[in-house]
């Protein structure tokens, strides 16, 4: 369905990354935001909370982000598109209920602008070490799905595109800025309400009594059934069946289990963005995300000057990873190089994938700044050899 | 013949996991009691809840919409509902490591929201789902699974904290006073605002067998001796009331309720008239 046009601000404007989020957010329809006060991200709900009465929309600071993400978990419950905002040390304190979103089942968005870690690390300043988080910080086995925008313009589109696959497979989703896309300012283009597809809630037709929370019929992502229309349902996050009564046994858990994964991991290649350059002949390929993405270009660009054939991959989707397109390409190149501002996160995933085929190379920045080009440029110079 | 109450359950899924003699069972009767008196369409209430035994109460035996979340968060998810759909009514059910202990927190700023969601804290003194811990309202002396030698801490009041913290509606009651708890079960129900009961239970488990109660008849006994009416506390110094339970009424407000603050600013904003 089309865009309701009281959230959308159509036309062009001069936005940095975190307020073109809050306005992808508002555009994709979320009317409830719940978060707590951090840096780097704190303009997202600033933007959204003055904005926000225009459009029936609700923003409530709540007492920290423990409860923030309750509430949306919780808000969504009611059908309505929900969203939280936070940072590194807030979003480890969200991995609770974002555990709880992932097993109910719960279409939402969280948006984690990141800084530099662990712990209080470097507010304000640029990181990229949260992306293993985002992926397995909660307990347990589960499936999501992570965008890494590079810029102002993606983080307006990819919140959208963010809204939509919470909703098409029920998932809590991570929307990854790094501060520096979160802060950048530059020309962000909002179309009109009509030319913005959103993905409403898929709403049972049901009646009560004939609606089972948790039953697929083919599908592999139930109907959702609101809270407070009268159908009486029970959900959990307990191991359920399909009625969503908790059931403690290992059938149980396997099936309940088992289809939190599937329901991602079949559909990834539908999930999967990624923007490729040059791949063909290419005996380097450099993989990157959000502002490396960019700074990796400039590193490409110096290392070509060296007669090296580079190829690029650009990772929209983190999660789930692009692992049948690296076991494609390993056979074919000679390595792999991945800057990222972190100690080597997504390398490992790239590691894996490429599974002895082709040499992959880490290119650490520890945060606070992004790379040199000259240290992209050679390791992909040290790659060639 | 059926239970004229037994509409109320999910019948499929009874018996309850209780223990025998715990109070979940008086407290779940007392609630659906309330809500048979008012004639509250059962399809109206959403209910939400944490972790432990009192949580059981609701999730997943209630036949309403009943969401069982994550240990302390139930007060936080419900918010979130509430706002949402501001004519339902949001019930909480849990206990007191759940809403005094872990959601401590969230339930303080709930009630400073005055938010309007109805909550029976369910204070048995004790961890019981695990096995018998000390919880921030077990008194002073109890041994306990992991306080051995004897808990070092002092009990929390719980219901006058969130009193103080400005909930429109506070009340302390024991499964013993059944009827009174019904009736006041039926005030929070019907309070704008955030509403909050503690309700003083009995797990004979993991906490009587503790401290000489072994059984939910040995309870009733000691809260009936134990009780004091709110009116004759205020009569009695702090040594007297040393290991008595106050019970009734401890606050009633007439606050805005937070999502009624919420839609008017909506409305303001949307019509312009508002700051």
């Amino acid at each position: 369905m089309k865009a309701d046009p009281a959230g959308v601000l159509a036309g062009a404007h001069y936005l940095d990354g975190d307020f073109a989020c809050g306005e992808g957010a508002m555009a994709a329809g979320c009317r409830f935001v719940g978060g707590y006060p951090i840096t780097p991200s704190t303009e997202v709900v600033e933007r959204m909370s003055r904005r926000f009465p225009m459009m029936g929309g609700i923003f409530i600071q709540m007492e920290d982000e423990l409860a923030s993400m309750a509430a949306v978990v919780g808000a969504s419950w009611t059908g309505t598109k929900s969203m939280t905002v936070t940072s590194g040390p807030g979003f480890s304190l969200m991995m609770e209920n974002i555990g709880l979103g992932a097993m109910m089942e719960t279409p939402c968005v969280v948006v984690n602008v990141q800084r530099g870690g662990p712990s209080t690390g470097l507010p304000t300043m640029v990181g990229q070490a949260d992306v293993m988080q985002a992926r397995w910080g909660s307990h347990g086995d589960y499936e999501l799905i992570a965008l890494s925008p590079q810029s102002p313009q993606e983080a307006f589109d990819l919140t959208i595109t963010a809204f939509n696959l919470s909703e098409i497979y029920r998932v809590p989703v991570m929307f990854m800025l790094d501060e520096c896309v979160g802060h950048m300012t530059e020309k962000v283009v909002i179309p009109k309400a009509e030319d913005i597809e959103i993905v409403p809630r898929r709403l049972t037709k049901k009646p009560p009594g004939e609606f089972f929370p948790y039953r697929v019929n083919g599908n592999s992502v139930p109907e959702f059934a609101r809270a407070g229309d009268g159908y009486r349902f029970h959900t959990t996050g307990l191991t359920h069946d399909e009625r969503g009564y908790p059931v403690m046994s290992a059938d149980c858990q396997e099936v309940c289990v088992k289809r939190l994964l599937d329901k991602i991991n079949d559909n990834a290649d539908d999930i999967i963005m990624l923007e490729e350059e040059d791949i063909d002949g290419a005996d380097v390929v450099v993989i990157a995300f959000g502002i490396t993405a960019r700074v990796a270009r400039m590193g490409i660009e110096l290392a070509a000057k060296k007669g090296i054939k580079i190829g690029f991959i650009r990772m929209i989707t983190l999660w789930p990873f692009p692992e049948k397109r690296i076991r494609e390409l390993a056979g074919k190149i000679k390595a792999f190089v991945v800057p990222e501002i972190n100690y080597g996160q997504m390398v490992l995933e790239v590691e894996r994938c490429a599974g002895g085929k082709a040499a992959t190379v880490s290119v650490p920045h520890g945060g606070g700044g992004v790379h040199d080009p000259d240290v992209i440029r050679d390791a992909i110079v040290g790659a060639a050899k | 013949m059926e239970h004229h109450l037994l509409k109320y359950l999910r019948e499929e899924i009874l018996p309850t996991t209780h223990c025998p003699g715990c109070g979940c069972g008086q407290v779940l009767n007392a609630f659906v009691n309330a809500i048979d008196t008012l004639r509250i369409d059962p399809r109206g209430i959403i209910s939400v809840t944490g972790i432990g035994c009192s949580s059981w109460i609701p999730s997943p035996y209630f036949k309403g919409d009943t969401l069982h979340t994550t240990h302390g968060r139930a007060i936080a998810f419900a918010t979130g509902v509430k706002v949402i759909r501001p004519d339902s009514n949001v019930v909480v059910i849990a206990g007191d490591g759940d809403l005094a202990g872990i959601g401590g927190n969230h339930l303080i700023h709930a009630a400073r929201r005055n938010v309007g969601l109805t909550v029976y804290l369910v204070n048995n003194y004790i961890y019981g789902m695990t096995g018998g811990q000390v919880s921030p309202t077990t008194p002073f002396g109890v041994v306990t699974s992991t306080t051995p030698y004897t808990n070092a801490e002092y009990p929390l009041k719980i219901a006058e904290l969130v009193a103080a913290a400005g909930a429109n509606y506070v009340a302390r009651w024991t499964t013993y006073h059944i009827r009174k708890l019904i009736a006041s079960m039926e005030e929070a129900l019907q309070t704008k605002g955030f509403a909050f009961i503690e309700i003083v239970s009995q797990c004979p488990v993991a906490y009587g067998r503790r401290v000489g109660l072994r059984d939910g008849v040995a309870f009733m006994e000691y809260f009936k001796e134990n009780s004091v009416s709110v009116r004759k506390s205020k009569t009695m110094s702090e040594e007297e009331l040393e290991g008595k339970i106050v019970v009734g009424r401890l606050a009633r407000r007439e606050r805005v309720e937070f999502t009624e603050s919420l839609r008017k600013i909506i409305e303001e904003q949307r019509t312009g008239t508002g700051a």
